[in-house]
């Protein structure tokens, strides 16, 4: 993994996280070295886990502090999706990067949202974690341009998508998401 | 409260239970991964199978050294393939593997190629692999690629060039500071996110160039930043050049306010928090400038998003520690977040109220939170308890709704933390607030009555046997602590006595009761406590022990002066190198040591000169003393006053390195000129140092001691003695000159020549200064050293600073002219207060005991000025006390 740098002054994220309805990971990605080692990981996810659990996030973005670190967070099905910024991060920074995460997620998984979908398309997750933050940087935040940029990517037949178009999947996709925002 | 939408039937149960990736293992993924080397790649196949690496890596799994290695070349195979979905996943894989440098060759043309493909995915993905992968030397082969990929017109690629930029900026800065201009086109740029990164990248290039940072700031505050995340970025870049700046002296006018200010009405949210945040951050921000700031704070705090009301309340909970009453407005909205959903929420607002309710909603807000307190954890309600202590300290006649409050919670369930800070808070208030004092004995004594705590009772019954003799009805509490030694562990048990016979010290008529209770506690089954209850019986006694009643009362109650460091790095002394004579509490030094060790003592010790060198020294005045009294000329000087820190007398990295330690003596002053020669090729002889102390009057020079020889790189010392005017702190100035013959050496041998020259070496000057005959030593309660002072001893004046840069200036600057102990953090300066005040704590030559509270103020011109109140053992010192601040 690439070392994590300082900048003062830039908006950092420093780790995004996706764990299943007992805490376990179904994919996370580090971009600080808060936490060096494997073991440090798992306890942060088990902390946070266990501090957010049994808080209601499946309307709005929730938020929380734990160990000088703000993370936003929110719960559909049984997905848990959490973002973690230094306790001086623009908390709004950190919300948009967690929708955007989240979007493209929904818009890949055909809002089929849960963590058997996710982990059959792992590979369409990890891109998407690629996408949104290189080196802790924010690289982009709106849901429909990521998932795009993942979805050029499955044009291989076979692939989950490969019944439909790209254009066709995404603007299936999309409908999904104004309806569910409408509700 | 919400309820997980997971359905719990058995169907879905087993379907959980279903992953892609059951009972995987490495090692036959790793056997798997061999289809990358295939003649006939299956796009897809291949993809799964990365897609299987990247989970077990992802999982936590990690591979051999062998085993990356092997992955890594079978991968590179795969860029034989068209297949973009793959092409995507190889990139994925390089970056987790983060190959070794000479593994990176084998990628790099396959990903130089890829830069320049015409599909604009490649480009920009082979770009963010490359830079995460590369080092400096390849560096330079595609910095023309990069250079243009900055300009790109895709703004995927150009983002992706311009975030390897910053990334890059950490390890090769020369190379990317030549990317400016493309960057700074690169700002202009019509994509949100391009403008985002250019900036970012354009700001760290330019960092340490406050004028450049200022003329950005400048030029873009004026023009239209799209990107609301550059919009934020821009906000802090513009606080910094503010702070950088500070306020326009003329006008009082805040250079880029207004800036700030219309960015509140941007329509993102993030951008208008950014600027309220930066604005309220501001230092020595107005009311005026905080206003429209606090107002869309206020807006957010009853938005539909948790995030937005966190972000809001937490932001006006640091205000409020600072400008309390620009926050009431919000109070009503405050209010109902104490029932928010989000607990963090809910504490920060109840903290928030705690700092700027006014007296007569206390009892209001009380009741809110009892109900609230039930439902949160430890970690929210000590954050609570923190803020009513402060309350009550500001609204001191409240003091009876709060101090129940705290005792409810006392007897709830809690954890020690928890506890710890009632507890305190409780005592704090209790020392405060005279009329809580009986009310909070009483709750204490309740709470020890079932408190599993060894620490927390202890800690309540040392406090019991201070505070309860003095309250007007003692006895009522007898019962509680004769309770503990019944009831608990030895630990409690012992402090219960301790307690007890303070008790029976102070108070007459419960002496003959407290005697029977302390008779019983002889037979007690444990040592200490036994021990403690005979001494006492035998000490409160009148007629069996010669003490008298005072010693008595300073036995008991009389607080140690010696720091605990140095009484324990004395006994172990005294442990190693036992003696006949008993060990003697007096010879512990006073003094607090802030520092560790600063001389440096040379290995393999040569003969300098110093009959027998002293052993590796365990604290520095120890040392200082021993190292003195070994040297025949100084021996009757009589004890050590104080030593000085070394002041240094040359720059860093001279030829010669000198520094000296002041060793006050009640008549003398001796000078240790600690000296280091940094020339292999000499070696210093018959080294001295010519003092011309014709600034110093008082004093005259009655000894040198000079250093034989000063090999290189061997610190050793020679010695200038001075006598003075007895008990009297006189200060001057001395000029100093190293003297020395100097003598070849011929490195390869390590032998020196025979012929000496002579030469002199030019040392910067150095004072004694009132400070030094103060002692640094601390009291643990300030109150209680100062009321047992006799008021007559005390001088108060006051005295005019001047114009100041700060506060904290200012107290810093008489804190280091007496040298005297800050007690009890006062040192500390909150930032924006105009007035403090400061204790300080000291030991005058001469061994006079000097307290000092000094109180400051500051006024809008920054004149300070400052009342000094001094109380010491005798008149004579307190009015040499005020004698160094009126000099000083």
């Amino acid at each position: 993994m690439a070392t994590f740098l300082s900048h003062e002054t830039c908006p950092t994220i420093k780790n995004i996280l996706m764990l299943d309805s007992e805490g376990k990971r179904v994919a996370v990605k580090y971009y600080s070295d808060d936490w060096p080692t494997n073991t440090a990981k798992l306890a942060f996810e088990k902390s946070v886990f266990t501090k957010t659990q049994k808080t209601n996030a499946r309307t709005e973005a929730e938020i929380t502090m734990l160990e000088s670190n703000i993370i936003v967070y929110k719960f559909v099905q049984d997905l848990h999706f959490f973002v973690t910024g230094g306790d001086d991060e623009n908390e709004l920074i950190l919300a948009t990067v967690l929708q955007g995460f989240f979007d493209a997620v929904t818009l890949l998984l055909r809002n089929n949202v849960d963590q058997r979908e996710a982990l059959e398309n792992l590979d369409l997750i990890l891109l998407c974690l690629d996408e949104i933050v290189d080196g802790g940087i924010i690289l982009e935040t709106d849901g429909s341009i990521i998932a795009g940029k993942v979805a050029t990517h499955s044009m291989d037949d076979g692939a989950p998508l490969s019944e439909q178009t790209i254009s066709q999947a995404l603007a299936t996709a999309r409908e999904h998401l104004t309806r569910s925002l409408l509700k | 409260m919400a309820q997980p939408l997971v359905k719990k039937d058995d169907d879905r149960d087993e379907e959980a239970d279903y992953s892609p990736f059951l009972g995987i293992e490495k090692g036959a993924v790793l056997q798997e991964a061999r289809v990358f080397n295939d003649p006939q790649l299956d796009a897809r196949r291949c993809s799964q199978v990365i897609t299987k690496l990247l989970y077990l890596l992802n999982q936590g799994e990690t591979f051999t050294k062998v085993e990356a290695t092997e992955v890594f070349f079978a991968v590179t195979k795969l860029f034989q393939s068209r297949d973009i979905g793959l092409r995507r996943m190889v990139y994925l894989m390089i970056k987790e593997l983060s190959p070794s440098a000479d593994e990176v060759i084998i990628v790099t043309s396959s990903l130089m190629k890829d830069m320049n493909s015409r599909t604009d995915m490649y480009r920009a993905n082979a770009i963010r692999v490359l830079c995460r992968i590369t080092d400096g030397t390849l560096l330079t082969q595609i910095e023309r690629y990069l250079k243009q990929a900055i300009v790109d017109k895709n703004p995927v690629v150009a983002s992706a060039a311009l975030v390897s930029g910053i990334h890059l900026l950490q390890t090769t800065p020369e190379i990317v500071k030549r990317w400016s201009n493309e960057v700074q086109e690169a700002v202009q740029s019509r994509a949100a996110l391009v403008q985002f990164h250019a900036l970012a990248l354009l700001h760290q290039i330019r960092q340490n160039d406050r004028l450049a940072v200022s003329k950005l700031v400048t030029s873009l505050t004026k023009g239209t930043v799209r990107s609301p995340l550059a919009q934020c970025l821009l906000i802090r870049y513009t606080s910094q050049v503010i702070r950088e700046t500070g306020v326009n002296s003329q006008t009082g006018d805040r250079p880029f306010y207004d800036y700030l200010e219309s960015c509140l009405r941007h329509k993102a949210e993030m951008v208008i928090f950014e600027a309220a945040k930066a604005i309220t951050e501001l230092s020595n921000v107005t009311t005026r400038e905080l206003t429209p700031a606090i107002t869309v704070l206020q807006l957010f705090l009853s938005s539909s998003k948790p995030v937005l009301r966190f972000a809001a309340v937490r932001t006006l909970n640091k205000v409020a520690m600072t400008h309390p009453m620009a926050v009431t407005n919000c109070n009503i909205d405050m209010e109902s977040l104490i029932s928010d959903q989000n607990r963090s929420i809910a504490t920060l607002a109840i903290t928030t109220l705690l700092k700027t309710g006014n007296e007569s909603s206390v009892d209001r807000l009380m009741k809110q939170i009892t109900n609230f307190m039930s439902d949160i954890a430890d970690e929210f309600k000590i954050v609570v308890v923190e803020a009513i202590r402060s309350l009550c300290l500001k609204f001191p006649l409240k003091y009876r709704s709060l101090m129940n409050f705290l005792s409810n919670i006392l007897r709830e369930e809690g954890g020690f933390e928890y506890k710890k800070a009632i507890v305190d808070s409780i005592v704090i208030l209790i020392r405060d607030i005279p009329d809580a004092k009986e009310s909070g004995l009483l709750h204490l004594c309740e709470f020890i009555e079932d408190c599993e705590f060894t620490y927390l009772s202890t800690q309540i019954l040392h406090f019991l046997g201070n505070e309860g003799p003095k309250t007007s009805d003692p006895s009522k509490y007898i019962r509680y602590i004769y309770n503990r030694v019944i009831l608990e562990n030895a630990t409690v048990r012992a402090s219960a006595v301790s307690t007890l016979a303070k008790f029976g010290a102070l108070v007459d008529s419960l002496k003959p009761r407290i005697f029977i209770l302390l008779r019983r506690c002889l037979f007690d089954n444990d040592d200490e406590v036994r021990d403690r209850a005979t001494l006492y019986l035998n000490c409160l006694d009148d007629g069996s022990v010669t003490e008298t009643d005072k010693d008595v009362k300073e036995f008991l109650f009389g607080s140690l002066d010696i720091p605990l460091t140095n009484i324990e790095t004395s006994l172990k002394n005294y442990a190693q190198d036992p003696t006949e004579e008993p060990f003697d509490i007096n010879s512990v030094t006073k003094e607090v040591k802030s520092q560790p060790l600063v001389e440096k003592k040379a290995p393999g010790k040569k003969p300098t000169g110093l009959g027998a060198p002293p052993p590796a020294p365990t604290s520095a005045s120890d040392a200082y003393e021993r190292l003195l009294s070994s040297i025949p000329e100084f021996a009757n000087f009589g004890k050590l006053f104080k030593s000085s820190a070394p002041v240094e007398l040359t720059e860093a990295e001279t030829e010669y390195a000198v520094n000296v330690v002041k060793h006050i003596f009640d008549r003398h002053v001796v000078f240790q000129y600690n000296c280091t020669n940094t020339i292999p090729e000499q070696l210093l002889e018959n080294v001295t140092v010519i003092v011309d102390a014709s600034e110093a009057e008082e004093f005259s020079e009655v000894g040198v001691k000079p250093l034989k020889s000063l090999p290189y790189d061997t610190p050793a010392q020679t010695f200038v003695a001075f006598e003075k005017p007895e008990g009297v702190p006189a200060a001057g100035k001395f000029s100093n000159t190293l003297r020395f013959s100097v003598k070849e050496v011929d490195t390869s041998t390590g032998e020196a020549e025979d012929d000496g020259v002579e030469d002199e070496y030019q040392l910067e000057d150095f004072e004694v200064v009132a400070a030094d005959y103060i002692l640094k030593v601390g009291v643990s309660n300030f109150r209680n050293a100062w009321e047992s002072m006799d008021p007559d001893t005390e001088r108060i004046d006051e005295y005019g600073l001047g114009p100041r840069e700060s506060l904290v200036e200012a107290v810093n600057a008489v804190i280091s002219l007496l040298g005297m102990q800050p007690c009890e953090g006062t040192e500390a300066v909150p930032t924006n207060s105009r007035s403090h005040t400061c204790l300080l704590s000291g030991v005058y030559i001469g061994n006079v005991k000097v307290l000092v509270r000094l109180s400051f103020g500051i006024d809008g011109s920054k004149e300070v000025a400052m009342k000094l109140a001094v109380r010491s053992d005798d008149v004579n010192v307190s009015e040499a006390v005020h004698e160094i601040v009126a000099s000083g």
